[in-house]
């Protein structure tokens, strides 16, 4: 019920905002063709700015995907997950979720696919993944969009941020799910 | 960030040289690159699309009042822009966005509310206190459903796909609180910018 009504609202948010814009725009008599343009020349103007900000954290989110560095922390860490009883193939979902979308899923298909889509490991994965955003894209994207070379401390917060959110995901998913 | 690329790049290629995957990384560099333009591409059609609606909106007065009806949020959280200025709009648009999911949205929404928050900027190099927490939302990103997921599940043959809302809304609102307080923390630490030695931005 509550997520049928959220769907019809997701579906026809956009068509809405979009008339509600142009509407408001004729009343006020604004040319509306034209600022469009206007507007869109800034908006293809961004994305090639922001180019070299995503092929660096792109470039090297991809080479450490590729190192196999997440079998080698899982192998490490497998003792201490044991211990707070979160399943070893959960640790990668934990740190790509900051930083590539699409890989993140990749992941949780896998994660799906493999366990089962009813099993505790999904559940957690998704719980994670449903509450997560990709922090250095967004950083990299936002920044760089007006050249902001110095985070200051938005960085920091974003890190502070997802670690607050993977331990709220298990804390969660063990008292609901386990 | 410079130290933070520097050990992802780093911590790559010294695994490599452990698991002997050196080519695979070499070809992730290739096809990283690629991948960055695509999207790129992609970001670029959505992104000229709303840029163009949002400056209608603006255009007409909507932002201005959309902003007015979120005006005693957004002065809490961001005391150093103006009332009036047009990114208040933006950043209230920017988040129901993000709330509703609809990223492809979100995003040029976000990065116009970016550009006016430059415009108040007195370093333009480095990140002012409003701008961190405009980002600090972002990266905590609050969303209803997170559709995606639920997606995955289905397509795996999931019985109860919905069970995960829930849960998920949890854990989103506490992440999203946490980063807007953190941010606002860090803030009072933080190094001051440029030319704004000790009242950051309070007379903007």
């Amino acid at each position: 019920m509550i997520k049928t009504t959220v769907d019809l609202i997701s579906a026809w948010l956009i068509p809405f905002i979009i008339l509600v814009v142009l509407l408001w725009g004729i009343i006020k008599k604004i040319p509306v063709y034209e600022t469009f343009i206007d507007g869109a020349k800034d908006g293809l103007k961004v994305s090639v700015d922001i180019l070299p900000y995503l092929i660096a954290i792109i470039v090297a989110v991809s080479m450490l995907r590729a190192s196999g560095f997440f079998d080698i922390a899982q192998q490490l860490l497998s003792g201490l997950l044991d211990l707070l009883k979160i399943p070893v193939d959960v640790l990668p979902v934990m740190f790509i979720r900051s930083l590539s979308g699409s890989a993140v899923l990749g992941l949780f298909s896998e994660i799906a696919n493999n366990f089962g889509p009813d099993s505790y490991v999904t559940k957690l994965t998704a719980v994670m993944v449903g509450s997560s955003e990709t922090t250095f894209y967004v950083l990299a994207v936002y920044f760089g969009s007006v050249g902001i070379k110095k985070f200051r401390h938005a960085l920091l917060a974003g890190i502070f941020a997802d670690i607050i959110g993977i331990v709220a995901a298990i804390c969660v998913a063990r008292w609901l799910f386990l | 960030m410079n130290y933070i690329w520097f050990f992802i790049i780093l911590i790559s290629i010294l695994s490599a040289a452990y698991t002997g995957r050196i080519n695979e990384v070499v070809n992730a560099i290739m096809k990283g690159a690629q991948t960055s333009i695509e999207i790129a591409l992609y970001l670029a059609g959505i992104m000229a699309f709303w840029l163009g609606i949002m400056k209608i909106a603006e255009k007409s007065g909507l932002v201005a009042k959309i902003s007015l009806l979120l005006k005693p949020v957004a002065k809490k959280l961001f005391q150093e822009v103006p009332e009036d200025n047009p990114a208040i709009g933006d950043i209230a648009m920017n988040f129901s966005a993000n709330a509703f999911g609809l990223s492809n949205a979100a995003t040029p929404i976000g990065i116009k509310a970016m550009k006016e928050l430059q415009k108040l900027n007195k370093d333009k190099k480095s990140a002012s206190n409003a701008m961190c927490t405009l980002l600090a939302m972002n990266t905590a990103g609050w969303q209803l459903v997170p559709a995606t997921v639920i997606a995955v599940l289905v397509a795996n043959g999931s019985k109860n796909a919905t069970e995960i809302v829930f849960p998920t809304l949890i854990v989103t609102t506490i992440t999203f609180v946490s980063a807007i307080v953190i941010v606002k923390v860090l803030e009072k630490f933080s190094p001051p910018q440029k030319q704004s030695a000790e009242r950051d931005g309070e007379n903007d």
